[in-house]
């Protein structure tokens, strides 16, 4: 496989051909912040907070290949702003109350929160009117938390490849949804996969509640990104 | 002419409140009222959730006291999920939530004692304003200061190793605990640097009901008849009549001593407790069904406790108790201000309990949870700092709440507050037309005896400025002062 040099706010990066830009940067020490990115499913670009500047305009580096001398610009001010914005937004858009949330310490959305520091969104609370789907036997779910990656839709299928989540609606009415049947038939194992994939806590392993105490959480050591940085 | 004297907010006291005193053309109080005038709505908006939330969730209603709270919720989705009612988790399990419930005792009564009350008995309740607070106290008595500050730490480093942080964790989850003690933690409350080690602050703790006992002695025409009148009193008592502040049977005692719930279950306490409902605040006025809403209301805390026990299972507490017992000659305790005094024998109990659970090898263990059959209905109650915590929760197929009912403490000691308010009030504003910041002051340290934790039955951010305002019957302002 032939290898593509490229460039990260100045640093020289190698890539495999094929490679997105946001997967190519973690081979490379470089941390472009994804929320609905996850490794091993087909990237969709929902959420945009990985945006990056590929000579002078904005992509998703989530769905981007790396070329042959690519310029990227990550880390500038402009950029920065705009994904903390967008993480803003994606709060102010749902009801997400971190302190009560069984999620919190191994949240994405509220990690991304903290390593921007966000303290008070610049846009106004909407405090939708949201349900909570708790009709189904292994899981439960919150749409209040959902952001709408799509990870769940595209990252959990049955053993034969079926879809157990899906979408409804469109535009801001977008809601998750889960196939009545196939939901139904989830063993343990898809019910927690689904849990983990969420990178909110809108999918819920029914009954796990707060069984990892604080200072085990995935960030309660180390804000989101650490792992990657070098 | 007939007058209105309000004091709000109440000051040194968690959360906000006011106090309206009703005087006539003569200066005599008509009326006295402790008003609770703030909305939280914690029972609704829980509605919907799933039942295993509840103990992160609804500690959210307080800042001061959330492990009562976390506790009281875990105990009642323990039995909803069939680990029974108190009695059914694993040794690890209960010992951890023990732990965490002595170290919040301990950290509310040393709080409550040394920031709250001691500038009224240190610097006395005339004393300038501006030095009548713990700022005040920590100029004028520096080691006492110490002590207070270093004591609640000590408390909320037990909460902290058990609950996973200081203020609202998430240790107690249904069924059982989320951690043990780690041997590097039980090292650090048994061997911690000085201060910070357990029998330090047992030394304290018994320096504190020392420091109690000789104000009394040298003040106990006014610390005996500041507020006095007859009470029943509830709480939770071990099956064996012992002190028990985790759990228990619910006994109460009438002014006398005599039984008037006798060790009945926790699960069934719909039966015997009713709320009322009045116009004029919005907490509510617990009361006894069987006496009724006139007889029925009660005492809980610390002044509670000690007249319902029948003993303290620690020989330091125990042998305070006897002497506090014998104040009394055996008898309940219906004086207001002997409540700090029953705080601090329950501060050293609470220190003496940290000191036998991080002890136990059983604390250590791996055994964290336990489950049986699941039910749709559990009650959980604690004996928070200020008195008896019920949580009842019921939940549908889906595993959501569909109905929560708390009684918290400061609202069982609704009518006794404003029992006191009113001895207070009729003893040193009648015949008055002029009113002292000094007066003002005395009607709060009467409820400040209580320890109330309002912003658990109300919802604000205490701000703790004074004014009061002297207004005629039709609601013109004669005179006012603030602070």
């Amino acid at each position: 496989m032939s290898e593509l040099t490229f460039f990260i706010d100045n640093k020289e990066c190698k890539a495999k051909k094929g490679q997105t830009i946001t997967e190519a940067a973690r081979d490379n020490g470089v941390y472009i912040p994804t929320l609905c990115d996850y490794p091993g499913i087909r990237p969709a670009g929902t959420c945009r907070i990985c945006t990056v500047k590929v000579n002078g305009r904005n992509m998703a580096g989530c769905t981007t290949p790396v070329e042959e001398g690519m310029i990227v610009e990550n880390k500038t001010a402009e950029l920065e702003d705009m994904r903390k914005a967008i993480i803003e937004m994606l709060f102010v858009e749902g009801n997400h109350m971190c302190p009560t949330c069984e999620k919190s310490g191994n949240c994405d959305l509220q990690a991304l929160g903290y390593r921007y520091t966000m303290m008070v969104p610049r846009f106004p609370y909407l405090w939708p009117s949201r349900e909570i789907d708790a009709s189904m036997p292994k899981i439960v779910i919150d749409k209040n938390r959902c952001i709408q990656c799509l990870r769940c839709v595209r990252g959990i299928t049955t053993a034969d490849g079926k879809h157990i989540f899906g979408t409804l609606h469109r535009g801001d009415k977008t809601r998750i949804s889960a196939d009545p049947e196939l939901v139904a038939a989830m063993t343990d194992e898809q019910a927690q996969k689904a849990m983990d994939i969420c990178p909110v806590g809108a999918i819920l392993k029914r009954e796990v509640g707060f069984k990892v105490p604080m200072g085990k959480r995935k960030y309660d050591s180390a804000p989101i990104g650490s792992d990657i940085e070098k | 002419m007939a007058k209105k004297i309000t004091i709000e907010p109440v000051t040194r006291v968690e959360g906000h409140g006011k106090v309206t005193i009703h005087m006539d053309d003569k200066h005599n109080v008509t009326q006295a009222r402790l008003h609770i005038v703030e909305f939280r709505g914690f029972e609704r908006f829980v509605q919907g959730r799933p039942y295993w939330e509840m103990p992160v969730l609804v500690q959210r209603l307080c800042g001061i006291c959330p492990v009562s709270h976390h506790l009281a919720a875990a105990k009642a989705v323990d039995v909803i999920v069939g680990a029974g009612t108190g009695e059914g988790l694993t040794p690890t399990g209960e010992k951890m939530r023990r732990l965490m419930h002595y170290g919040q005792i301990f950290q509310s009564h040393a709080l409550h004692f040394f920031h709250l009350v001691s500038p009224d008995l240190l610097l006395g309740a005339d004393a300038d304003p501006a030095i009548r607070n713990v700022i005040g106290v920590a100029l004028n008595f520096k080691d006492l200061a110490v002590q207070g500050v270093m004591m609640r730490k000590f408390g909320q480093e037990v909460i902290l190793a058990t609950a996973g942080k200081k203020i609202h964790g998430t240790g107690a989850i249904p069924g059982g605990i989320n951690k043990n003690l780690s041997a590097e933690e039980r090292d650090s409350f048994l061997k911690g640097a000085d201060p910070l080690n357990v029998d330090k602050m047992i030394a304290w703790a018994q320096g504190a009901v020392d420091l109690f006992k000789d104000y009394h002695s040298k003040n106990s025409e006014i610390i005996d008849n500041f507020s006095v009148f007859p009470s029943n009193h509830l709480s939770l008592v071990r099956k064996d009549g012992a002190m028990d502040l985790y759990h228990g049977v619910l006994r109460a005692v009438d002014a006398d001593g005599k039984k008037i719930l006798n060790d009945v279950d926790c699960q069934d306490y719909l039966k015997y407790i009713g709320e009322e409902v009045r116009s004029w605040s919005y907490m509510k006025f617990p009361y006894l069904k069987e006496l009724g809403k006139e007889k029925g209301w009660y005492t809980v805390g610390p002044l509670a406790r000690l007249n319902t026990a029948d003993f303290i299972p620690t020989p330091l507490a125990q042998k305070e108790f006897e002497i506090y017992k014998a104040y009394t000659k055996g008898k309940p305790n219906n004086m207001s201000m002997h409540m700090h005094w029953a705080r601090l024998i329950e501060l050293l109990h609470a220190g003496e309990m940290i000191k036998e659970l991080v002890n136990d090898p059983d604390i250590m263990g791996d055994n964290l949870v336990t489950k049986g059959t699941k039910g749709r209905e559990g009650v959980g109650l604690i004996e928070a700092p200020r008195g008896t915590l019920f949580h009842h929760y019921k939940i549908n197929d889906n595993d959501q709440v569909v109905m929560a009912n708390l009684i918290v403490s400061t609202t069982n000691n609704n009518e006794p507050m404003n029992k006191a308010v009113n001895f207070v009030a009729g003893k040193l504003f009648t015949g008055q037309s002029k009113i002292t910041e000094g007066m003002m002051n005395r009607v709060e340290m009467a409820i400040r005896a209580y320890d109330p934790c309002l912003s658990c039955a109300t919802h604000a951010i205490g701000k703790m400025p004074l004014e009061v305002s002297l207004v005629d019957t039709n609601e013109n302002i004669i005179d006012r002062m603030s602070r």
